[in-house]
């Protein structure tokens, strides 16, 4: 009994059980309404099924949820330019690699190309890093000015217009590789997060941004560098604008500057806040921002599986997210807990009477 | 590290002054071509100001494009053209600098429908006539435009229904079960309520017609593939994708090759707009037809123009023609499409 009692405290207690029941909730919701929805099978020598086609797609929005997850927690605000600058660094990409109109010939080396990218991705994150970590202006505001300006960058590199990259090898990064069953951007955006977490784990560097997170000042006097944590996050979100931008383009082979990465800033958010993290900045969790993104996607997926107009669309999602949401909130979450000591304590009550 | 530090500060503070010093050449220019105007003697030069939405697709360029060409000085025109930059009260600011500097006509390429009545007053009492291109607006007082030039989409999805029953009727499949599916444009949008109308009137006619489902792409390539995906793994026997504009479609084509079935064969591929891509995917052999939306609205609102300036009467809506463009046309005519 009491060994039942604390496994049921441990998973109680384990953050992520939240974001995970959500997504848990998503796919049952699925398997009822669309009893093939976890077929997986061999098509055309790729895996084919829903499944898969989830975590394809959420490959970009995972990428930059893991840089949003760092930004949020190490400045307690958030990245709001992300979209446009992968918008920008496929453009840089597209641009270098064939010039300004729509070509099947590639001017300088693919990896050359794509390194510009996401170089591109990460000057931008450092310029938003600058914004707010030595300039202190409120992190919404600084990204702004990436957010309305960068598609405009873009729109000056591909003078407004589609370019297309009409090369089979320019497809490989957000579609399938030669032989491989698995498309690329589920394997890139797992190298992304394992690196990620290798990274903040090994070194104290997840400590460093937790610490920053929940006290600037206070972690200054203990001698952290407090600034120079932050403006790497904004870095990092970058970098990872850079590198989900580079799927983005790929899996269109093209640059339609207008439109790629559009809004997927709020989704990214949106992943953090479903993961359980604090948008308040400190304590976070990537795996739970990960699962935030599957989620989102899961949703999305989902609801084309199960026919839903596209008028009422938007709906079902808003109320799936405040769903969500609210159970994670403080309020509802102290609420059941005194629901449950209630239970508990009512339940001890009638075995004093027994 | 300080050292470091500093160049990073001068680097950020270059690349701030290049942004900016974008941003002020763009400035200066428009200043320029703007004081051109007031301080010029046009003499018998017709003044048209044109208010355009903004850059956002290859078809809006074109459309800019149309205008910029048409009204030059030979032909008899001074063009004061305006990019709003997608939002309306640049618009509003555009139309009323144009009242002020007191233009021969104006021209809008509105960014929404409503919220117009008071600066389109404005440009009455002024007695300036007001030419509405491309997306329409909602105002009570129908006479306070002159008129509306633009594209009929109820009759562009008349036009695909009619094409594929005629292709049909080719292939000896008249009979069969067609089913189709559509990928619809951004929902609420005039493009997305014309075709999805004009097609769904035409599918009374056709009871062995079958649409499966509907589902917005939102105008995009990557959004039109996801759908596409979700589509193939729903349904088994897809005949048809109608996909309500190019971009959508070539991400239709894209997830019909990954699940291995061959687009334009297997399924037929009915496109709007008809943008020169379209034109290359068609020779390709993967899009069956596109239906076009054609930008060149130019040389129609010059035609009524002159009309106008002769004292005759013009109808109130004007549409531009169209063609529908199968595959077989496609290798001729690709040299001649403008965008």
């Amino acid at each position: 009994m009491n060994k039942m009692k604390e496994l049921w405290k441990r998973v109680t207690g384990f953050s992520l059980l939240f974001p995970l029941v959500c997504l848990v909730i998503v796919l049952v919701v699925n398997l009822i309404k669309t009893p093939d929805f976890f077929k997986i099978s061999m098509n055309n020598g790729v895996l084919y099924g829903y499944v898969i086609d989830i975590l394809n797609r959420s490959s970009e929005l995972i990428i930059l949820a893991v840089g949003m997850t760092l930004v949020v927690a190490a400045s307690g605000g958030t990245d709001i330019s992300v979209g446009a600058v992968s918008a920008v660094a496929g453009a840089v990409c597209i641009y270098s690699l064939i010039g300004g109109a729509s070509s099947s010939v590639y001017r300088i080396p693919y990896v050359l190309a794509i390194v510009l990218g996401i170089l591109a991705g990460t000057a931008c994150g450092a310029f938003n890093g600058f914004l707010v970590a030595k300039l202190h202006i409120q992190p919404m505001v600084a990204t702004l000015i990436l957010f309305t300006a960068g598609r405009g960058m873009a729109q000056v590199l591909t003078q407004g217009f589609i370019l297309y990259v009409r090369k089979e090898s320019f497809k490989f990064l957000g579609n399938f590789l030669p032989g491989v069953p698995i498309p690329t951007p589920i394997f890139i955006a797992t190298i992304v997060v394992v690196l990620t977490f290798l990274i903040l784990k090994k070194t104290s560097l997840g400590l460093y941004i937790q610490s920053v997170g929940v006290n600037r000042k206070a972690s200054r006097l203990v001698g952290l560098n407090s600034s120079l944590i932050i403006f790497l996050a904004y870095v990092f979100s970058g970098f990872c604008a850079g590198i989900a931008g580079m799927i983005i383009t790929s899996r269109v082979y093209s640059i339609d500057a207008n439109n790629a990465g559009l809004n997927i800033e709020l989704d990214a958010i949106l992943a953090v806040a479903i993961g359980g993290n604090s948008l308040g900045g400190g304590k976070f969790s990537l795996a739970g921002s990960v699962i935030g993104a599957i989620t989102i996607q899961a949703l999305t997926t989902s609801l084309y599986a199960m026919k839903v107009t596209a008028d009422q669309l938007p709906v079902y999602k808003a109320v799936v997210v405040i769903i969500i949401v609210a159970l994670q909130s403080p309020i509802v979450k102290r609420w059941m807990k005194n629901i449950k000591q209630k239970l508990a304590s009512s339940r001890n009550g009638k075995k004093v009477e027994a | 590290m300080k050292r470091m530090k500093q160049l990073l500060v001068v680097l950020m503070i270059l690349a701030l002054g290049m942004a900016f010093w974008g941003c002020g050449n763009k400035d200066k220019d428009d200043q320029t071509s703007g004081k051109d105007v007031s301080s010029s003697e046009d003499g018998d030069l017709i003044v048209v100001g044109f208010s355009q939405v903004g850059a956002e697709s290859d078809w809006r360029t074109a459309n800019t494009k149309s205008f910029q060409s048409t009204f030059v000085e030979d032909a008899g025109y001074k063009l004061l053209f305006d990019d709003a930059q997608q939002k309306q009260e640049n618009q509003i600011k555009a139309v009323r600098n144009f009242i002020q500097q007191d233009v021969d006509y104006i021209v809008i390429a509105p960014v929404v429908e409503t919220g117009w009545e008071t600066v389109l007053g404005e440009a009455k009492e002024a007695g300036i006539p007001v030419i509405i291109v491309d997306r329409m607006i909602d105002v009570s007082d129908d006479s306070l435009f002159t008129c509306w030039v633009g594209s009929n989409f109820k009759q562009e999805g008349y036009d695909a229904a009619d094409w594929l029953a005629e292709y049909l009727d080719k292939e000896g499949r008249s009979d069969e079960t067609i089913n189709i599916v559509t990928l619809q444009g951004t929902i609420g949008s005039s493009a997305q309520i014309g075709r999805t109308e004009g097609v769904e009137e035409r599918l009374n006619d056709h009871p062995n017609w079958v649409m499966l489902d509907r589902q917005t792409g939102e105008f995009t390539q990557s959004k039109g593939q996801e759908v596409m995906e979700s589509f193939l793994k729903s349904y088994d026997g897809i005949d048809v994708v109608i996909a309500e504009n190019d971009n959508m479609a070539f991400g239709a084509i894209d997830a019909i090759k990954a699940a291995g079935k061959v687009p334009g064969k297997d399924i037929i591929i009915i496109s709007f707009d008809a943008v020169k891509a379209a034109f290359e995917s068609m020779i390709a052999g993967d899009m069956n037809v596109s239906v076009e939306c054609n930008p060149l609205h130019g040389p129609r609102v010059s035609e009524i123009i002159q009309k106008l300036e002769k004292g005759e009467k013009v109808d109130k809506l004007q549409y531009v023609e169209e063609g529908v463009y199968p595959a077989e046309t496609a290798a001729e005519l690709i040299d001649s499409r403008q965008y």
